[in-house]
């Protein structure tokens, strides 16, 4: 599974749960519909869609694509998997960070949202890239684990572990193989 | 082994070669907001759930915490209660919500009815599940497609985290709190510093704190990234427990006091990184920032961006912006217009008796709007029993109903666009406790001290006042 797209770059660190989706937007009870409402505090003037925040990036019409590209700590706070939802249904496929929060990261896996944790400096000249070209695209090969910096050919590699790839490459989930578990799950049981 | 390794192994069920343990939950813990989509899934598979008997549940991130015997005024607020209440009562799970006796914050009613017991593994859709850690327990968040995992297996897949044990030894000053050793820790290791650890509190100032203190530490051990924060169980924990409603009893309850005697880590367990803290070093701390790592003592002086690396520095300047603080100035003093004391790290019984002794004879200043929201209906009834209610009443405080509340502003308490509020919260995100509220999080007991003063301020002052 790849993904190639151009990116939209955001350099803010700690990007926590509650400005990915803002808690007032919780009270759904479906899985569907949070892209709208994705960064909404820093995307809109008085909650008003009529009043986009310009500078913010999501509404710089100079970006756009699949993966976001954020800063160190993407994630953290809440476990609300709405965040997970709300990127997904926004249309990434991708985060990449330097760092992520972990119940973020697992959180992203059980949805096919990749999340791809690289080292500081290639974040950085990642950031230059975009800066200098916002056209400039990326490349994630999940077979491979390497992500590649098309403009410069910087490529680096990034951890997965062996059952989640093959997750993500089938789109299985965890509940399919857990369920296959269950004699197994009721002896633990008997003997515990 | 160290404790965390004592409890883990007893609960993996598998371990997949080159990936994650099949994990076994012995309690889950759900709440109305990040279950509904979980029970659809059940429904969509058409599978029971699994173990409903190990299940609990609590309605509180939504709940009004003013006439709570009226229907919910907000509409999709209803919805996901009533949503509750269905879903529990098609799978069985039983249901504290509201108007019940037990009713109350998720991580507050666990420990409170003697759910929560050492050596257990506990999980809840809310990363402030870390809270049970107190216990001796591995307790961690979790997202709604784990919750549905729970829901259908009883069972998760895990990965080991890495280990980290943070030792505070001494003795604590007057006036400072278990919450001041957390807001310190995660000021020193920063708001990501444990990201990929579950971390042991040890120490002697560990070992003296009571069982509600040490729920405020564990509570908090998301703040800085870790999954989880745990305390090997003893005497403290012990007495806590005996008696409680869903404790063991008779003869099960020596047999099990035996068993967790054996819930600490090895004098030989090695942990991936150790930190040593002096609580004399310790001081009622305050936070300036958006993230619970922007903490300082609150005789302190907001740090200078130039202290920080430079990628770091627009992320700061955001922060302070937000927050309308600069750089030089001292947080004490800082006008204040809001007060909340609740949430699942302080809203406890011992937290409100705490404010109570302060405030007694003391009146709220007139610029501040002053509310205490108790963390479980036992905790409020408690605190009526002790008269607490009418010493708030006096000073001009408000003791309202059960409920998360302004702690992350879902219901219809929300700080105002712009204004500041002394929060005995865990979380001083942007606009956490309401579009543009800026927060800033503390003790119970400097909070009260805020209260009295409108102002930050060092609660040590106003303490050897009044003991003189
Ligand atoms: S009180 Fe706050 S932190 Fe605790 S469970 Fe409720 S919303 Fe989460």
């Amino acid at each position: 599974m790849n993904i190639h797209s151009t990116t939209i770059p955001l350099e803010n660190e700690n990007v926590d749960t509650d400005q990915i989706i803002p808690a007032r937007f919780l009270k759904a009870t479906s899985r569907d519909g949070f892209g709208k409402n994705l960064f909404r505090d820093w995307r809109y003037n008085n909650d008003d869609e009529a009043q986009p925040k310009t500078e913010f990036v999501l509404n710089n019409p100079v970006f756009n694509g699949k993966i976001l590209v954020a800063g160190k700590n993407f994630g953290c706070g809440s476990s609300r998997e709405h965040a997970a939802w709300a990127l997904k249904d926004y249309g990434f496929d991708a985060v990449v960070s330097s760092f992520f929060a972990d119940i973020f990261k697992n959180n992203a896996l059980n949805n096919f949202l990749l999340p791809v944790q690289v080292s500081d400096e290639f974040l950085e000249n990642l950031f230059e890239t975009i800066r200098q070209n916002p056209a400039a695209e990326i490349f994630i090969d999940l077979e491979n684990q390497s992500i590649t910096n098309v403009s410069t050919g910087e490529k680096a590699w990034f951890d997965i572990n062996s059952y989640k790839k093959t997750c993500f490459i089938n789109g299985y989930d965890d509940i399919d193989y857990l369920l296959s578990m269950r004699e197994e799950i009721e002896d633990y049981e008997m003997s515990h | 082994m160290t404790l965390f390794d004592k409890i883990w192994t007893k609960h993996v069920v598998k371990q997949i070669e080159g990936g994650p343990s099949v994990f076994y939950i012995d309690r889950h813990f759900i709440h109305e907001v990040t279950s509904p989509q979980a029970f659809d899934g059940l429904r969509k598979r058409g599978i029971p759930l699994a173990r409903p008997a190990q299940t609990v549940a609590t309605a509180d991130h939504n709940v009004p915490t003013w006439d709570q015997h009226l229907p919910i005024k907000e509409a999709l607020s209803r919805l996901q209660v009533e949503k509750l209440t269905e879903n529990c009562k098609e799978f069985g799970v039983e249901l504290y919500g509201l108007g019940h006796s037990y009713q109350g914050i998720v991580h507050v009613i666990g420990p409170e009815l003697g759910i929560t017991q050492p050596g257990m593994t506990i999980v809840c859709g809310d990363s402030h599940t870390s809270t049970h850690g107190a216990f001796g327990t591995i307790a961690f968040g979790i997202g709604t497609s784990e919750v549905e995992m729970v829901f259908a297996t009883q069972c998760l897949m895990q990965n080991k985290p890495k280990q980290m044990r943070i030792n505070i030894d001494g003795e604590l000053g007057q006036g400072v709190s278990s919450k001041d050793i957390i807001l310190y820790v995660i000021a020193q290791i920063s708001a990501s510093g444990a990201t990929g650890y579950f971390v042991e509190y040890a120490g002697s100032a560990i070992r003296s704190l009571s069982m509600e203190a040490r729920m405020t530490i564990c509570n908090m051990s998301i703040e800085m990234g870790a999954r989880g924060g745990l305390i090997a169980p003893d005497d403290t924990t012990f007495d806590y427990l005996e008696g409680r409603k869903f404790a063991p009893s008779g003869i099960l309850w020596e047999e099990r006091v035996a068993e967790w005697r054996e819930l600490y880590s090895d004098a030989d367990a090695v942990f991936d990184h150790e930190i040593h803290i002096r609580a004399e070093d310790i001081q009622p701390m305050v936070t300036y920032g958006t993230n619970p790592g922007m903490g300082i003592p609150v005789t302190g002086i907001i740090p200078d961006e130039t202290l920080l690396e430079e990628k770091e520095r627009p992320s700061f300047r955001k922060a302070l912006d937000y927050m309308g603080l600069q750089s030089g100035n001292a947080i004490k003093g800082q006008k204040i217009d809001y007060v909340f004391i609740g949430s699942c790290t302080n809203s406890r019984i011992e937290d409100l008796r705490e404010v109570a002794a302060f405030v007694k004879g003391r009146q709220k200043a007139d610029n501040v709007e002053v509310w205490i929201v108790p963390g479980s209906k036992q905790v409020e009834a408690q605190a009526r029993e002790e008269g607490l209610h009418g010493i708030f009443e006096e000073a001009g405080f408000q003791l309202r109903q059960p409920g998360c509340s302004a702690c992350l502003g879902m219901n219809e308490d929300k700080i105002p666009a712009g204004k500041y509020c002394i929060s005995t919260s865990n979380r001083n995100f942007e606009g956490r406790q309401g579009q543009g509220a800026r927060t800033l999080l503390a003790s119970p007991l400097t909070a009260a001290a805020a209260a009295v003063t409108g102002v930050v301020t060092d609660v040590r002052e106003l303490l050897t006042v009044s003991s003189e």
